[in-house]
């Protein structure tokens, strides 16, 4: 698993068209174990990487959500407050210190992704998605638990790895990370791709879409990421706008100028983008496309 | 450098040649020396790799390397160049600098504009500062020593503090003004946070102790976002003598303040949030005026804040984001364009304040074509020449 190129063919049969230091960095992160931190504009496929590595690994996906005010009963346990009522209703009478052991026990724990993530047999691949949206304490609760690999429950006692996850986080840059946190991970900074990778990426994932179309569409979005746009439309809309294409039986985008600049949407979705390009503006782009 | 060969589980390190391990802590030095944080696990790494095989290939080590080092984006794009000028001896450009011009000794670079030299006369006119005088300047250093030197300054407008010990002490007054601002705003925002919803699930937690019969109330508090600065610094040769006083203050509030973003903008726009992050000012300086080179002459607003709206702004504002700009207003490009790319930023963020240190100055008119077209859009515009009217700043920020 070591192998990069072993690597890259596996992370391009799972769907994922990888450039080659991206799969420097995967094969850095099963040697080092350290945690894989993907920075990138929004759209750009950071969370598609830990999907394809889940799959090039053929395990489970752990995916935890960041956003402002996560705490520790969202991301790492919970008890079941409910259910521990019902049993102190149920068990009334009974020796308060059975009564508390039980309650306490593993079936009253409500999982949350983190403790998921060391807690299986076989190492999942575990996501925290936009850690920039999660706040400051979260960070540095993030950083201890991603350098020791253990958990302490109060109530239960401390819960080690039995598998260590590997880790990829992301972020989006809205605020600025913390160096402890970035010292620890391996960083990798994912662009937008070439028209090549692009196009190999739309063969990948789209059913139908044939080399030339697929060479054709991504220099549309090429040419199209080059004008002066609010939101730069990212992989997945490239993806979207290819289905939707080919869902028009479109097989050159020369034949059909017309749908080109009414599938736009796709692509562009603010309103001051979409009066920016207009009809003038992606007949001259599609007349660049070769 | 003990960071690697020292620590005794690492017996592989025997393999790697005394030369190489040496060889690599210079580099890890030079990655510091550069700005990368840099610590011991990674040198130790670092050590793992080569001895793993990578060695071998020049490309696959780098690419390694980089995943390992880099920490953000800045540092993944001039790693490829630190790398080849150290390991392949090749003369590469560090990729920190501009790719534009290479007259850069005739620009004003930023680290003589922030050893305080004042050029010529208070002409509002764009020139390039002469770099001569600031080293006349210093040579008479040290004669002025006063014990309450600092109220005296706070009425005194920067462009008129001429001894090299008072500006040091504007400096650190400006310094000290932005960390105290920081932490008075973050303290009236914690202040103002109040419950107002309750929060069932952890009332009942609480409450397991008296059979979930909810006596103890536990109340959901409203966090409010910090209030984020982001200051644009107009350091074009008509600002000069203000350039040093602001990029010391913008040191002060980034030093401590996460929620913080700095652009310099002459002719065009420059990231400067990292370069500025390095603790020691002087060094922060230092590395400013790699980045600060521009070409030619003029001040480009518009052009940059289109950069700005274009590149950055969806990163840096949020809804509680303050734009604070820095300059003289006088636009050399576009005046309309300034116009559209202010009324851009106004949408977009909670207030744009302007900040003007030519406004104190007496018969001075907002009338250049510049100043003109952005105000409409401004919502606070405010003089910001002594330490006095930088202060006053701090109650409207905290307001908002």
């Amino acid at each position: 698993m070591k192998n990069r190129v072993e690597i890259a063919e596996r992370l391009a049969a799972s769907g994922y068209i990888a450039d080659a230091e991206l799969a420097t960095a995967v094969s850095l992160m099963l040697m080092l174990k350290r945690p894989l931190l993907l920075e990138g504009e929004a759209g750009v496929g950071k969370t598609e990487v830990a999907k394809a590595l889940a799959s090039v690994h053929t395990t489970e996906l752990i995916r935890l959500q960041c956003y402002e005010g996560l705490d520790q009963s969202a991301a790492l346990y919970e008890w079941n407050y409910q259910r521990q009522l019902l049993s102190i209703q149920a068990h009334r009478g009974d020796d308060p210190d059975a009564v508390e052991d039980q309650i306490f026990s593993e079936k009253y724990l409500l999982e949350r992704p983190l403790l998921a993530a060391i807690r299986r047999d076989k190492p999942p691949v575990l996501l925290i998605d936009e850690i920039d949206r999660a706040d400051d304490e979260f960070e540095a609760f993030l950083l201890e638990l991603l350098s020791d690999f253990q958990v302490s429950i109060p109530e239960l006692g401390t819960v080690k790895a039995t598998a260590i996850p590997h880790v990829v986080l992301t972020s989006n840059g809205t605020r600025e990370l913390s160096d402890a946190l970035r010292r620890r991970c391996l960083y990798h900074y994912v662009d937008y791709p070439d028209v090549d990778r692009e196009a190999r990426i739309i063969m990948a994932r789209i059913d139908g879409a044939g080399a030339s179309l697929a060479l054709q569409i991504a220099r549309m979005v090429e040419g199209i990421r080059k004008e002066e746009l609010r939101k730069v439309p990212g992989v997945a809309e490239t993806l979207d706008w290819a289905a939707a294409l080919i869902g028009l039986d479109v097989r050159d985008l020369h034949d059909v100028p017309e749908t080109v600049h009414e599938t736009l949407m796709c692509l562009l979705k603010t309103h001051e983008d979409k009066s920016r390009v207009t009809r003038e503006v992606s007949e001259r782009l599609l007349g660049k496309v070769a | 450098m003990s960071c690697c060969g020292t620590n005794p589980g690492y017996e592989e390190l025997d393999e790697v040649s005394r030369l190489v391990s040496s060889r690599l802590a210079a580099f890890l030095k030079t990655l510091r020396d550069s700005g990368f944080a840099v610590g011991l696990a990674e040198g130790l790494d670092a050590a793992e790799l080569m001895t793993a095989g990578y060695a071998a290939k020049p490309g696959l080590l780098r690419s390694a390397f980089k995943h390992l080092f880099s920490a953000r984006k800045s540092d993944w794009e001039k790693f490829d160049g630190i790398f080849d000028a150290f390991w392949l001896g090749k003369r590469v450009r560090s990729r920190s600098m501009t790719t534009g011009s290479s007259r850069a000794a005739n620009n004003p670079s930023l680290k003589t504009l922030a050893d305080g030299q004042r050029s010529g006369g208070a002409t509002a006119m764009d020139q390039v500062p002469s770099t001569d005088d600031a080293g006349a300047d210093r040579a008479d250093e040290g004669r002025m020593e006063g014990a309450s030197r600092a109220e005296n300054l706070a009425e005194v407008d920067f462009r008129k503090i001429a001894d090299p010990v008072q500006i040091e002490e504007a400096h650190e007054a400006a310094a000290r003004l932005a960390r105290a601002m920081r932490t008075r705003l973050t303290r009236r925002d914690l202040a103002r946070r109040r419950g107002c919803r309750l929060d069932l699930r952890r009332t009942i937690h609480g409450n397991i102790s008296h059979g979930g019969v909810p006596i103890d109330l536990v109340r959901r508090q409203r966090k409010t976002k910090p209030l984020r600065l982001v200051m644009l610094l107009d350091a074009s040769g008509s600002m000069s003598m203000y350039t040093g006083v602001f990029l010391r203050f913008i040191h002060g509030v980034l030093d401590q303040f996460r929620e913080a973003e700095a652009f310099l903008f002459h002719t065009r726009l420059a990231h400067v949030s990292s370069a500025m992050k390095e603790k020691d000012a002087v060094r922060a300086l230092d590395r400013l005026s790699i980045l600060a080179q521009g070409a030619g002459g003029g001040t480009k607003i518009g052009e940059s804040l289109q950069t700005f709206n274009r590149w950055h702004a969806a990163r840096v504002i949020h809804s509680r984001t303050v734009v604070m700009i820095v300059s003289d207003g006088y636009e050399t490009g576009d005046a309309a364009l300034l116009g559209r790319e202010m009324a851009a930023l106004g949408r977009r963020c909670r207030r744009i304040v302007w900040l003007n240190p030519m406004m104190a100055w007496e018969g001075y008119a907002p009338e250049a074509a510049g100043i003109k077209a952005a105000l409409p859009h401004v919502d606070l515009y405010a003089p910001a020449n002594t330490l006095n009217s930088l202060t006053a700043l701090e109650p409207y920020l905290a307001k908002l």
